[in-house]
């Protein structure tokens, strides 16, 4: 095959004439020519050999420059790191007074005995804002990628699922319940102890996903269809950005909010951290379970 | 304090909520919702420009009971009010612009994503322009890296995949450096929000504790930041990124989402490390030199492209190398120099790529340059448009390009080292630039057959007025430049008001 042949499949390729992903998705291992371009098929071969005369130089010359880039990287950040300040040590600069204060008045003011629910849901709570739709954006990225509305899917590929093995079925019939029952425990204990939202909706999410390799997709699609997903997020979202939204406007203009810290220990405490804490494990469960279920059939 | 002040937060929390509540509509609700979300942002940003200019001095305002150093802030200046305007409108005229051509590209089923995305950039630009705060500005650097990706994906032919693959590497390099950069730097001051950063990291400049550190930490959320705007060596993704992606999205990539990153890392370099640490690290110099070689090797990939997209999208990163050489040179003239052209490029790279595409639509959906032949008399407004952009690239006299240009070689010219390439390096790339573009348009000009013809007239009242308000906006600020200078001026020392 000749260069300009390449630059014309390159062009076609360009053009749209060819669907690239659309082939890997359907299994092919091996992209095919369009059907109309049949007097010119894409033959792997000549392109490969044509490929390799061309960045043969290249493929000598990257290795030696990406191992001396990576040992001028590593050497520099070396370097640096011998420069800190040592490690847990009391007089490094980290611990100042913004520190002193998120832990000698944070259970105080956030009503929170857990510190870091305190910290990331109450001092910082616009970084959490951002980093809740940080997963949100990377669902959305990979419905654009995979999610076929079209088609439903391969029932080939459901089948060989349901006909998995009895031993985890059995397995999972006793665990799920645990599973799902110690994420909702860490999601509501997040402002007394160790947990959160993002942990604990992380479980739920994992229970979902080994149910769903179990049992099949077929009994969780009754109540986690796509449409039900897209409310739930929606709800869990929109519900994270008001309240957020009305206690950063209340902070802001020195207002008195409606939520206070109550008594710290107690389970409806701490004000809008549980409720915070509950959107973000709905969201966080939904999307993990959802980008399973999009890779593994290309649905919800 | 007026009522202004709460805008900045309503803002971000609709554009958060509208990315939400778009997943679930149809995509021409989406769209709609996207477009006037725009439009909200850029009348809002306008009023908190007021509110600014009326208190005198920057307006902080906590987001939560908490101020700096324990809770999140944003801030509001001149330049974060005038910034947010001009990004929100751009992208208001973008989205108006490439209306028919977005729903030809987009699969109907799924072009609500592609609003949802838009809206996430929309919210991210906001917080890159307005946060006080570095590690917020991190959160949203991620949400924008990945709505990135997404508005490149959605035409899904494989070229995009595959350009968006090599985006979204470049993309997460420079973050993961950002990232790191930032770790150390509150290893070594124990903050995160910018002026409290500013008086510590002052402080250890002084004394001169934690030098290796400081100064690695610097050139690291610098490198990080210039690798995601795209600049020379890191360009390399720019070419399949533009050249295939949708026009709309290209605009908003090379327009805005490039932007962002540069004026957060103004932001960064003003209110958190100050000028006098940055400028004493000598990173600059690093910037200046790779400015001048990115405004060189950009040109010359551009020359040497045969297809219209790609040649604007090497152009892009000409441009880049254009605001890192005003970085470069100085804290004062040459960030002016650079605030403009970034001003500059927003307004008019985002006007050619719809107009490229709208000409391209007229040889038949060719984006070689053969094919262009005479497509300017097809359709007259795309071909005034296009010519118009690219005299401003150029650096014709009486458009933007020109201004930005002439505060760039005066900006050079007022340090004495730095005089002699500045001048040499803008005058080759004028050339450069001259090169390729007047041969474009010379190309759309000489009378040829365009393939199709005239497709439908009402088919272009979308672009016409966005290619319009794109044009006046240009000619506007190109020929009244002084004030716009002066509202820069004023703003930059607002910028470097930290308390």
């Amino acid at each position: 095959m000749k260069k300009s042949d390449l630059r014309a499949w390159l062009r076609s390729w360009d053009a749209g004439e060819f669907d690239f992903t659309a082939a890997l998705s359907a299994g092919r291992s091996a992209p095919e020519a369009p059907a109309e371009n049949k007097d010119h098929p894409w033959k792997l071969e000549p392109i490969n050999r044509l490929e390799q005369g061309e960045i043969k130089s290249f493929r000598k010359i990257y290795p030696f420059f990406a191992v001396v880039l990576c040992c001028i990287m590593i050497g520099f950040l070396l370097l640096t790191v011998a420069k800190l300040p040592t490690y847990g040590s009391p007089d490094s600069p980290a611990h100042n007074e913004v520190m002193e204060r998120y832990v000698e008045k944070g259970m105080e003011e956030t009503g929170a005995v857990n510190v870091v629910a305190g910290v990331i849901l109450d001092y910082r709570a616009f970084d959490t804002l951002g980093e809740s739709h940080v997963l949100y954006t990377a669902a959305t990225a990979v419905f654009i990628l995979l999610l076929s509305l079209k088609g439903s899917g391969e029932p080939e590929q459901e089948k060989k699922i349901m006909q998995s093995d009895p031993l985890l079925k059995s397995t999972a019939r006793i665990i799920v319940p645990l599973v799902i029952v110690y994420g909702i425990y860490v999601i509501f204990n997040g402002h007394l102890g160790p947990g959160g939202g993002f942990s604990g909706g992380a479980v739920i999410g994992g229970g979902l996903i080994l149910y769903a390799i179990a049992f099949g997709f077929e009994p969780l699609d009754r109540f986690l269809n796509l449409k039900i997903y897209r409310m739930v997020v929606l709800c869990a979202l929109c519900f994270y950005s008001f309240a957020k939204c009305y206690s950063f406007f209340c902070g802001a203009n020195h207002l008195e909010t409606i939520f206070s810290p109550g008594t710290p220990g107690m389970i409806f405490s701490a004000g809008l951290i549980l409720p915070l804490n509950v959107a973000v494990g709905i969201v966080v469960a939904c999307t993990m379970y959802g980008f399973y279920s999009i890779f593994q059939r290309g649905r919800i | 304090m007026s009522f202004a002040v709460n805008l900045p937060l309503f803002c971000i929390v609709a554009s958060l909520v509208c990315s939400v509540v778009s997943s679930v509509l149809d995509g021409k609700h989406a769209r709609w919702l996207s477009m006037w979300l725009s439009f909200a942002v850029a009348v809002s940003s306008l009023l908190v420009l007021g509110a600014v200019r009326e208190n005198g001095e920057p307006i902080t305002y906590i987001m939560g009971h908490f101020p700096h150093p324990w809770g999140n802030e944003i801030r509001m200046g001149l330049l974060e009010g005038f910034f947010s305007l001009v990004f929100s409108t751009v992208l208001f005229l973008c989205m108006k612009g490439a209306k028919i051509k977005l729903s030809q590209d987009l699969e109907p089923s799924k072009s609500q994503f592609y609003f949802v995305m838009t809206d996430l950039i929309q919210a991210s630009l906001l917080v890159l322009v307005y946060t006080n705060d570095i590690f917020t500005g991190y959160v949203f650097i991620e949400i924008c890296t990945l709505a990135s990706c997404g508005i490149l994906m959605i035409r899904q032919i494989g070229r995009t995949t595959l350009a968006s693959v090599r985006y979204m590497i470049f993309s997460l390099i420079g973050s993961g450096l950002f990232l790191l950069g930032v770790t150390i730097l509150y290893n070594i001051t124990g903050h995160l929000l910018l002026p409290s950063l500013h008086e510590a990291a002052g402080a250890l400049w002084q004394t001169g504790q934690y030098r290796i550190p400081l100064t690695s930490s610097i050139c690291l959320i610098t490198v990080g930041l210039a690798i995601k705007s795209g600049l020379f060596p890191f360009h390399y993704w720019m070419p399949d990124t533009y050249g295939c992606a949708t026009p709309c999205s290209s605009a908003i990539l090379s327009g805005l989402v490039s932007k962002g990153y540069i004026f957060f890392l103004l932001k960064v370099i003003f209110s958190g490390f100050g000028t006098e640490v940055f400028y004493g690290s000598g990173v600059q110099n690093v910037l200046f030199v790779f400015g001048i070689c990115g405004m060189i090797f950009g040109s010359i990939g551009a020359i040497r492209e045969n297809d219209i997209f790609r040649m604007l999208a090497n152009s892009s990163a000409a441009q880049i190398g254009y605001v890192y050489l005003g970085i470069g040179i100085s804290p004062e003239a040459g960030v002016i120099g650079a605030l403009f052209h970034i001003l500059t490029h927003a307004v008019t790279k985002p006007v050619l790529f719809l107009s490229a595409s709208r000409l391209s639509d007229a040889a038949g959906g060719s984006k070689r340059f053969k094919d262009l032949q005479g497509c300017g008399y097809a359709f007259p407004l795309a071909g005034f448009a296009f010519s118009l952009g690219a005299l401003s690239m150029i650096g014709i006299p009486m458009t933007m390009g020109f201004m930005s240009k002439y505060l760039l070689a005066v900006a050079g010219l007022e340090v004495s080292t730095k005089a002699v390439p500045t001048l040499l390096a803008l005058a080759l790339s004028t050339i450069l630039n001259t090169f390729y573009f007047a041969r474009t348009i010379i190309r759309l000009y000489t009378p040829g057959t365009p393939l199709a013809r005239v497709t439908a007239r009402k088919a272009q009242a979308p672009f016409g007025l966005s290619a319009i308000c794109f044009s006046l906006l240009n000619l506007a600020a190109g020929i009244f430049a002084s004030p716009l200078i002066g509202l820069l001026r004023q703003g930059l020392e607002y910028f470097g008001k930290v308390g």
